[in-house]
């Protein structure tokens, strides 16, 4: 995916300061790796090639890290995460229908970011709240029963702040140019 | 390890316990609620419960506590609060909203009426109003490990120490370590991660290698989707866990340990990490615990979300930083573990027994469940069942009586088909099959295994292939592809259950398949392989059949296979008046025909089910089809 501007410094700053936060052993790979995505939201290429430089090992192998663990993320996350879970009771209750339609709303695939990066859409083995099947995870609120036709609500709200943070932004774009 | 002459532990223990039951007691004076906010109640709303009571509380300058405890186990009634009023029993309330809070607080904190009727159940037996213990669950259900969660303040250790907690630790080291290791081996502690090692086995093994440097894990990397029994644990009694890790440290010597916890649970590890604050500052983790020579630290090392790594020597591994692969064993952890060192790696729930184990004695632990598998086990109970929840029944319960008494029955009165048992690396077991009891080692001659303990409850409506193909789809997704067998014999597995559940195949494409399974069985290195195949090969000796319908009727018996099915609305049942399920259809398939009556596009249609669901029962016009041809209709004119 594209870097916005200003990103690489923001990458290249962020790597730098957990590289010298932990003892560079192999050993704390992963939680390097955990430390950055905390910070920048996802692992980009490039902090990946600088973090293998830190711990002067070969890039395939943080690469290879990277993609074995459900946990990391390459592409960068939406301004909302949609998480549909998939655990047993929630695929036996249609999550992968509802998976489906946010995919046709969002305009993605699961584990995909939109060009503007407003959503990104992803798949959780199981939250652990079975009995709520099946459940989204919409940021950080766990909505449970979220049959497909909660899904046109569910984006209906998150639209609206896509406009109002849109119209805000114009508006500070106006004020400015006033200035 | 002798103690250091002047202090004794148990006296040091006493004086700590004394202090916090004052602090319980001043604070059982008021009344309190304690608001159920493990992961389950907070989808269900548990946080604006919580706010609601402490506004009206508020609103009417009442002096009550409001206190965020764990998972109370009864999730289907989520969210759950406990109201502890001096004067009256505490009494357990669920499917609370703001209404009902309004009320309770008013007729129940302001006035003195509890309002049973809303109430579930008492927590004390009293004169007035039933205890859980009188219902059917209450009646099969033996809580050791979940005694106190959902009861006690996860937050606070005065709360579980005033329950007589991190009373064994003290009474262990005033004796010797060896008494500790005695007892866990008198009491038969299977393990509780799925395989019901022997705990004091594997303990004694460590403790004979000769090694000064040794680890103890707690393996937390609870990742079969549908099982949250862990995290219920960890959330809501975490000291319990601790105390039983510093318990097992103390028996073969160790002075470090690791909570290995899925980094999918933020939760827990806020929990833990909180308990592992103040059990250092009481002095039951650091240096010389207790006033002993004995020293033993603890740290959390999260999970990064990969199944695999719930395997022993993958999770060392990850920990690590390599990839989570496995071992071939022997040497086993108790030889070469973390760092090369030797490393007693145990469950949870097996850490959470010891400590019970070591207050109440080997013999007490082994009054409840079988000979061979003493004890209890915890099951999350999910899926068509009405009762889900965490559930705690001794071992040797039949699963009859854990579905229909414990779960209280399938709800609205539907067929049972199978129990999905010991989640992807379990097996499918049918109706026949329910009388046969929970042990360990019955379970796994059924065709199933323990697992972790996460039982799905599946009725009519759940198709037994699609069911075995996502399970595998699970488990070919998780193969960390060391071994041939694994990585590509699962894949093949499932093209070709993906091809059945689309009605492609013939009478040796079953063959194919069990063959593969078995191969697959056998040609694995580790469990994770060694049981990928079991709900293929579950589902194909008890639902033979199933498999037969899609490939040669090309039907789907549970209608659920998409590509086997259609939806189709009945133009004799449809209501001209109605319009429910043109509203109800996300992708505009439903539309209005020339005579009034509804029906699809099946273009458009994409087989959410909404309309079937949304159509009201008076009519209940739509209906599903397999094999997917649509009826001959005298009428059906253009759109």
């Amino acid at each position: 995916m594209q870097l916005m501007e200003g990103e690489r410094e923001e990458i290249l700053a962020c790597v730098k300061e957990v590289l010298g936060e932990n003892s560079k052993t192999n050993e704390n790979l992963i939680p390097i790796l955990q430390q950055v995505q905390a910070k920048l939201g996802y692992l980009p290429a490039l902090a990946m090639e600088k973090i293998a430089e830190g711990l002067d090992a070969p890039a395939a192998d943080v690469y290879g890290i990277a993609t074995f663990y459900n946990q990391f993320r390459l592409n960068p996350p939406g301004k909302h995460e949609v998480r549909v879970c998939l655990g047993t009771a929630c695929y036996m209750a249609g999550g992968n229908i509802t998976l489906e339609s946010f995919e046709r709303r969002m305009e993605i695939k699961e584990g995909e970011t939109t060009p503007d990066r407003h959503y990104s859409l992803d798949r959780v083995a199981c939250v652990g709240c079975c009995s709520l099947a099946p459940v989204v995870v919409v940021d950080e609120e766990v909505e449970g029963k979220a049959t497909p036709t909660r899904v046109d609500g569910i984006m209906l709200a998150l639209e609206e702040d896509r406009e109002n943070t849109g119209k805000q932004e114009s508006e500070e774009g106006e004020k400015s140019g006033q200035n | 390890m002798k103690k250091v002459g002047k202090t004794d532990p148990q006296k040091l223990y006493e004086d700590i316990r004394e202090q916090a039951r004052e602090w319980s007691q001043s604070r059982q004076e008021k009344p309190r609620v304690l608001v159920g906010t493990a992961t389950c109640g907070l989808a269900a709303g548990a946080l604006q419960v919580k706010e609601d009571f402490m506004r009206e509380i508020e609103a009417k300058g009442l002096d009550a506590e409001v206190i965020e405890v764990g998972c109370i186990g009864h999730c289907y009634a989520e969210p759950l609060a406990i109201i502890a009023k001096p004067g009256f029993p505490p009494v357990c309330y669920g499917y609370l909203d703001e209404g009902l809070v309004h009320r309770l607080v008013e007729d129940f904190l302001a006035g003195d009426d509890p309002s049973y009727e809303y109430a579930m159940a008492a927590l004390e037996r009293n004169d007035e109003f039933p205890t859980f213990e009188d219902f059917p669950r209450g009646v099969y259900e033996e809580k050791l490990i979940l005694e106190h969660c959902g009861h006690i303040d996860f937050g606070k250790i005065e709360s579980y120490i005033s329950r007589d907690g991190y009373s064994a630790l003290a009474k262990a080291l005033s004796g010797d370590p060896g008494r500790v290791l005695e007892e866990v081996k008198a009491a038969n502690l299977r393990g509780r991660g799925g395989a019901g090692f022997p705990a004091g086995k594997k303990w004694e093994s460590c403790l004979e290698n000769g090694e000064a440097e040794k680890y103890i894990i707690c393996n937390a990397d609870e990742g079969d989707p549908g099982a949250f029994m862990d995290r219920s644990v960890l959330e809501s009694d975490p000291h319990l866990v601790l105390e039983g890790m510093i318990l097992c440290a103390y028996a073969v010597g160790a002075r470090q340990g690791y909570l290995y916890i899925r980094a999918e649970y933020p939760r827990a590890v806020k929990h833990v990490r909180e308990a592992l604050e103040q059990a250092r500052e009481k002095g039951f983790l650091g240096n010389s615990i207790l006033g002993t020579d004995f020293s033993f630290d603890l740290e959390i090392f999260q999970g990064s979300g990969a199944f695999i790594c719930g395997e022993a020597t993958a999770l060392v591994n990850s920990m690590e930083g390599k990839m989570g692969m496995p071992e071939s064993r022997p040497p086993r952890l108790v030889q070469e573990g973390f760092r090369g060192k030797p490393t007693v790696l145990n469950n949870v729930k097996t850490f959470a027994y010891v400590p019970l184990i070591i207050n109440r004695g080997a013999d007490w632990f082994k009054e409840t469940g079988t000979a061979e598998s003493p004890g209890t086990a915890v099951f999350s109970l999910v899926g068509k069942v009405n009762n889900t929840g965490l559930v705690e029944v001794p071992m040797g319960t039949t699963l009859r009586q854990l579905i229909e008494e414990v779960g209280d029955g399938l709800p609205n009165g539907r067929q049972f088909k199978a129990v999905q048992i010991g989640g992807p690396s379990g097996g499918c077991l049918p109706e026949s099959s329910l009388d046969v009891p929970i042990d360990f080692d019955s379970l796994h001659e059924a065709g199933a295994i323990m697992g972790s303990g996460g039982l799905v409850v599946m009725d009519q409506d759940d198709c037994m292939v699609a069911v075995a193909r996502y399970f595998l789809e699970f488990t070919q997704h998780e193969s960390c592809g060391k071994c041939t067998f694994c990585r590509l014999g699962t894949k093949h597995m499932l093209d070709i259950l993906t091809g059945i559940t689309r009605g492609e195949g013939d009478a040796e494409t079953l063959e194919l398949l069990k063959e593969l399974g078995e191969d697959v069985r056998d040609g694995s290195l580790c469990n994770l392989g060694r049981t990928a195949p079991n709900p293929v090969l579950t589902t194909l000796r008890y639902f033979y059949d199933e498999y037969k319908a899609h490939i040669e009727e090309g039907r789907c018996p549970a209608l659920v296979c998409r590509d086997l099915i259609l939806y189709y609305i009945k133009p004799s049942k449809c209501s001209k008046l109605c319009n429910v399920c043109v509203g109800s259809c996300p992708t505009e398939a439903i539309y209005t025909r020339d005579d009034g009556l509804k029906a699809i596009d099946q273009d458009k249609c994409v087989k959410c089910d909404n309309c079937r669901k949304a159509c009201p029962t008076e009519y209940d016009a739509v209906i599903r089809l397999s094999p997917p041809v649509l009826p001959a209709e005298k009428e059906r004119k253009a759109k």
